[in-house]
């Protein structure tokens, strides 16, 4: 016989939670996806008010109009605007100081974030132009991971009002 | 009160499952709902918006619905995790206290890609319940059970609901499940799935969107020559512990009916019953009588999990607007073995 007033309370359980997914990216984000698959950069420009999207989306934000027009970008582009990690985190696994940036690629209207490397963290700035360094392709999958870091380029920095509207 | 109506209602040819994202799969449902009153998207005046992240398994994920919907200039938008008949309650509240005039719900259910059963159990109790992994088609059979034992639901009662669903369903286009010559013997016949339940007492997976036009007072007498209008609407929950409930009756719908107003006939009847014996239940609970139920196949030939509630509204408002109804009684629940229920109760202008 338990003596259930002399038992300890239970402070905390376990509840293990395990769900499959199959989940569909849909027709545009499907063919970004299979665009980085083949080392290609492909976005989805609006027909209405010609926006090129990066990542590749199904419908325009802005105009609520389906997007249907894949358009393949350059893997070099210009930094918007960025941030130094000085702080070390669970899970970190790149050494700080290093750069995230928000970079908008040559022929794409919207940036998206991704690590800058090859150069001095405080070297980075706005305007900074940059080009995609890729892993080998027999690494490659469906995903922006594809691309290691960005490097500097060498070229000289874009005009602010070149990318003053991405900020 | 202000007077407010279901004035448009679209809804997707649904499919067992789509390669399509939210947005893509959203936009043209919306699109349709708002040509259907020539509506221009700019001049609505609040969205709301049913989904579950859950379903996809990814959190915030209905956010990726705003695209379909174009918020800018900026919009007055909300969300609810819950079917889109819970969003067109919420609209119908925003209508009422004057800040819009026109609204338009929406909803998606993209159920294919997750493991349904599985995904409901999340929502039972986390401590005491969900652990023990009781699936939504295991815990629809435990009700099942106990309304057979009780008595006030018999196996063929659950056969008559298939057979008359999946005959009705062969004149919705947009159905995912029909046969015009479904009878109750073969259903009868069919060996169990999760006894009581044989697979035909159970939804079908289905992947889909709905979206419904809400407007109050003239703006709905602009756009629309019959509107519904909704002329009573209630929202009642009973306990959240299964194992607390009689599970052979359905409180929260009676209340609801009461309150929503249900009485007399109505011409058509559209219950949120994804499992057949629920439909029986429901019916007992709300003293409904009708002319028709789920006219259209109802949840058991289309299953497109958070837009089915809404599904039912549009369905009612639909028959209204083409003059085939005067008066419909629209039903949506929510959570586990009809748990919570929303009912409404819709007529067209004497």
């Amino acid at each position: 016989m338990t003596d259930v007033d002399a038992a300890e309370p239970v402070k905390s359980i376990r509840t293990p939670i395990s769900i499959t997914y199959n989940w569909s990216a849909g027709v545009q984000a499907g063919q970004y996806l299979r665009g980085l698959l083949e080392g290609r950069l492909v976005g989805s420009r609006c027909p209405a008010c010609h926006q090129v999207y990066f990542p590749g989306r199904g419908v325009c934000p802005t105009c609520a109009v389906a997007l249907t027009d894949a358009v393949e970008l350059s893997d070099r582009g210009t930094i918007t605007s960025f941030c130094i990690v000085n702080v070390p985190f669970l899970g970190q696994r790149i050494k700080i100081p290093y750069v995230a940036a928000n970079i908008v690629v040559d022929g794409a209207d919207i940036a998206f974030g991704h690590l800058v490397l090859g150069c001095e963290a405080h070297e980075v700035h706005m305007g900074m132009r940059v080009e995609a360094v890729w892993r080998p392709p027999d690494e490659w999958g469906p995903s922006l991971e594809n691309i290691d870091h960005f490097r500097p380029s060498g070229e000289p920095d874009a005009p602010f009002d070149s990318y003053s509207r991405h900020l | 009160m202000r007077d407010v109506a279901i004035v448009s209602f679209a809804q997707t040819k649904h499919v067992p499952r789509t390669n399509l994202s939210t947005a893509e799969l959203l936009l043209p449902v919306i699109g349709a709902a708002l040509a259907a009153v020539e509506l221009d998207r700019h001049r609505v005046d609040f969205w709301c918006h049913g989904s579950c992240d859950y379903l996809s398994g990814q959190p915030f994920s209905f956010v990726a619905a705003v695209d379909a919907i174009g918020a800018w200039p900026p919009i007055v938008e909300s969300h609810v995790e819950a079917d889109g008949a819970f969003a067109l309650y919420e609209a119908w509240v925003k209508l009422q206290t004057g800040e819009a005039d026109t609204a338009v719900v929406f909803a998606n259910g993209k159920s294919a890609s997750g493991d349904t059963r599985r995904i409901l159990t999340l929502q039972l109790d986390p401590y005491y319940v969900a652990p023990l992994w009781p699936d939504a088609v295991s815990l629809a059979a435990l009700q099942a059970r106990v309304a057979l034992d009780a008595g006030v639901v018999t196996e063929a009662d659950m056969a008559d609901v298939v057979a008359r669903s999946r005959r009705d369903a062969a004149a919705n286009p947009c159905a995912v499940v029909a046969d015009a010559d479904a009878h109750e013997d073969a259903l009868l016949a069919a060996p169990f799935h999760a006894e009581p339940l044989r697979a035909h007492d159970c939804p079908p997976p289905t992947d889909g969107a709905a979206a419904v036009v809400l407007a109050a007072g003239d703006a709905a007498r602009d756009l629309c020559e019959r509107p519904a209008w909704i002329r009573g609407i209630d929202h009642r929950i009973d306990g959240h512990d299964i194992g607390r409930r009689n599970l052979s009756s359905v409180p929260s719908a009676r209340t609801a009916a009461e309150r929503a107003g249900v009485s007399g006939r109505f011409d058509v009847a559209e219950l949120h019953a994804p499992f057949s014996h629920e439909e029986v239940l429901l019916r007992l609970a709300m003293h409904v009588e009708a002319e028709s139920f789920n006219a259209s196949g109802g949840a058991l030939c289309a299953n497109p999990i958070m837009a089915t509630g809404l599904i039912r509204f549009g369905e009612v408002a639909a028959r209204i607007h083409r003059g085939e109804a005067g008066r419909g009684l629209a039903h949506a629940m929510s959570g586990p073995c009809l748990q919570q229920n929303l009912v409404a109760v819709l007529e067209a202008d004497a």
